[in-house]
């Protein structure tokens, strides 16, 4: 693994950190996210049962980026080897920094480079068959001013299954990288509610390389957080794979949210979905980089791709680069970004119908995000990413 | 009744606090209590209802959880405990069977996808939830079909009582066979230009709006 570290260090030497000229870098500056020193982030105190808390479930507990065997159940599971990154097995030490260095081309992605570079925590996951239940990552935060790495690596054997749930405030500043490597016929799900403290700051990347009918879906929640940039990049290596990547994010005002998501078809008949939401308010900032590249002879591809901001208020704004690159003849893409305000003949219905003005507007933003909720696929996952929602925008009507 | 663009619509939407309307003279009351100076939900709660002319889809939004929704903020702005969930759900069940409203309806986003009659239908349904003193159907007949029809009626007769009144705006004498109105009156160019009894209707079917129009003239 130091031999790939020094790889990373020098592949990250050589494209430098981003700019803020960086084309890739146009809406979302990267300042906060690079500087030396570490701007601290209040801890925000929370009245309420964790997320995820009703769901049976493996628990890896990480404080302030560290791994913590005593607050971790413990690592084993029927048909799932866990082990910390520092004593990764030989299939894991080969695989690190693969999947992400093949995900420098064509757009560099210098963050996920450092990752590889100076990661030392992290967990390896390899899983045979259906895992039992999920492998769940919990970011502790005790630190005004943690500046975190994680680097996970996650194996998916043949026909196997495995679902990964992570959550909590994590750092004031957050850099992980997930590389995925699903074998045929193997899926993986990936549900995750990003840190809640107003001021943290996060750079993430997940790298998935599917193969033959494997599938891949992952949900993102975002509500809060000065800076968050989720990048997403998959490669759809064997024929009748299915990817479905899927966000909901609310924001109040010093708030900036990008997704950024790059998938490659590269054989038959696969399948890709994007739905991403995004409700801004205050001045809140929405940003959605997402491309889809058909490479020739990737004939039959399904891609779909979808991006809407609802904006309350005239102050907040959302840029939207939806972009497709095609070389084959017969696929199916479709690919939209929208902006819009909420539906006033829709308030005035539930309004003509006792509904209060405040309580209608969190019904229809509810609505609105919903079509990415609904994407989760494990219901009562889905119900609490709901609950935590409505909390949310409770929170800020009474 | 009233010709079309006479202003029929635009008087439920007024009374009912849509925005984008200006009163520059008159009053509205309801109960003894000024409407104007109300919002919508609140309107509401006072006991104002309208069924539109043409009813909203809300994507997203579960028939079911809206009612509910509704009939609790109604009961919350009254200072009446909320129902329970589970007689929420038996009052509905009753009230949708009545209506021919099957269960699965009820699930779906609000009117999404549901076909003109099914709206219609909806609005009545909602009506009887939520049980207003003061009733606007706004052409709540045009698209049903001929059952449907006798259904809505039923469901409005059912609800006639002391202490409700009812505004039912129709082009169609047919639907006063089975909701009997006690005054008709004629609307024109924003004005109620004649007034009667169940006979006004009749003439309108009979000979159309000319003749009422010149004697305004
Ligand atoms: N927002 C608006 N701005 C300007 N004019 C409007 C607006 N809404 C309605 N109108 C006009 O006001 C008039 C009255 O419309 P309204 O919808 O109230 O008629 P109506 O009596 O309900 O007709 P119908 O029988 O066709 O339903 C029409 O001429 C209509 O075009
Ligand atoms: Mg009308």
């Amino acid at each position: 693994m130091e031999a790939a570290r020094k790889s990373a260090l020098a592949r990250l030497q050589a494209m430098g950190l981003p700019q803020r000229r960086d084309e890739y870098w146009k809406y979302t500056r990267p300042d906060l996210l690079i500087t030396e020193d570490v701007a601290p982030a209040e801890l925000l105190i929370l009245d309420e049962a964790p997320l995820f808390d009703t769901v049976e479930r493996l628990k890896i507990v990480f404080v302030d980026g560290v791994f913590d065997a005593d607050a971790s159940d413990d690592l084993s599971m029927e048909g799932v080897e866990i082990s910390q990154l520092k004593d990764a097995p030989d299939w894991a030490q080969s695989l690190y920094g693969v999947l992400e260095e093949n995900g420098q081309t064509p757009v560099k992605r210098p963050l996920a480079a450092l990752n590889s570079a100076k990661a030392t925590q992290g967990i390896v996951i390899r899983v045979f068959g259906k895992a039992s239940k999920p492998v769940s990552l919990i970011y502790v935060r005790k630190s005004e001013t943690s500046d975190v790495m994680l680097h996970h690596i996650i194996r998916v054997e043949k026909g196997a299954d495995l679902t990964i749930l992570e959550n909590g405030p994590a750092a004031a500043r957050l850099n992980t990288v997930m590389e995925v490597d699903i074998a045929d016929k193997g899926a993986f799900h990936h549900v995750r509610a990003m840190g809640r403290d107003h001021a943290r700051r996060a750079a993430t990347h997940i790298f998935g390389r599917l193969g033959h009918e494997s599938t891949f879906k992952s949900f993102t929640m975002t509500v809060n957080g000065k800076l968050t940039r989720n990048e997403v990049v998959l490669e759809l290596t064997g024929d009748d794979a299915i990817a479905h990547i899927a966000g909901a994010a609310m924001g109040d005002g010093d708030f900036l949210h990008d997704d950024t998501v790059f998938i490659t078809h590269d054989s038959l008949n696969c399948q890709s979905r994007q739905v991403f939401k995004k409700v801004l308010r205050n001045g809140a900032t929405g940003v959605f980089q997402g491309k889809i590249l058909v490479k020739a002879g990737a004939q039959k591809t399904d891609g779909y791709q979808m991006s809407q901001s609802l904006l309350l208020d005239g102050d907040s704004q959302f840029y939207g680069k939806p972009e497709l690159e095609i070389y084959a003849d017969d696929v199916l893409c479709s690919h939209g970004s929208t902006t819009g305000a909420i539906d006033d003949e829709a308030m005035f219905y539930l309004q003509s119908r006792g509904v209060s003005k405040a309580e209608a507007q969190d019904l229809l933003v509810l609505a609105f995000l919903d079509a990415a909720v609904d994407e989760i696929e494990d219901a009562a996952i889905a119900d609490d990413i709901r609950s935590r929602l409505e909390g949310w925008l409770a929170r800020r009507r009474d | 009744m009233g010709p079309n663009g006479s202003g029929k619509s635009t008087l439920s939407y007024v009374l009912s606090g849509r925005a984008g309307y200006e009163v520059t003279q008159g009053s509205a009351t309801l109960l003894g209590q000024d409407l104007l100076d109300m919002e919508p939900e609140e309107r509401a709660a006072l006991g104002l209802f309208l069924a539109f002319q043409y009813p909203v889809e809300i994507p997203g939004v579960g028939n079911m959880t809206f009612l509910r929704t509704a009939v609790n903020s109604q009961r919350k702005a009254r200072g009446e405990d909320e129902l329970s969930a589970g007689e929420f759900l038996k009052d509905i069940r009753a009230k949708a069977k009545s209506l021919k409203i099957d269960a699965e309806m009820l699930k779906r986003p609000v009117n999404v996808g549901f076909s003109g009659g099914e709206k219609k239908r909806n609005e009545i349904l909602q009506m009887a939830m939520l049980e207003p003193k003061m009733c606007i159907l706004d052409e709540t007949d045009s698209g049903l079909d001929v059952d449907a029809m006798k259904l809505v009626a039923e469901g409005v007769n059912a609800l006639r009582s002391e202490g409700r009144s009812f505004l039912v705006i129709t082009h169609y004498q047919r639907l006063l066979d089975h909701i009997k109105p006690d005054v008709v009156h004629i609307m024109a160019d924003g004005r109620i230009i004649k007034s009667g009894g169940p006979e006004l209707a009749i003439e309108v079917e009979n000979n159309g709006y000319a003749d009422l129009l010149a004697e305004v003239a």
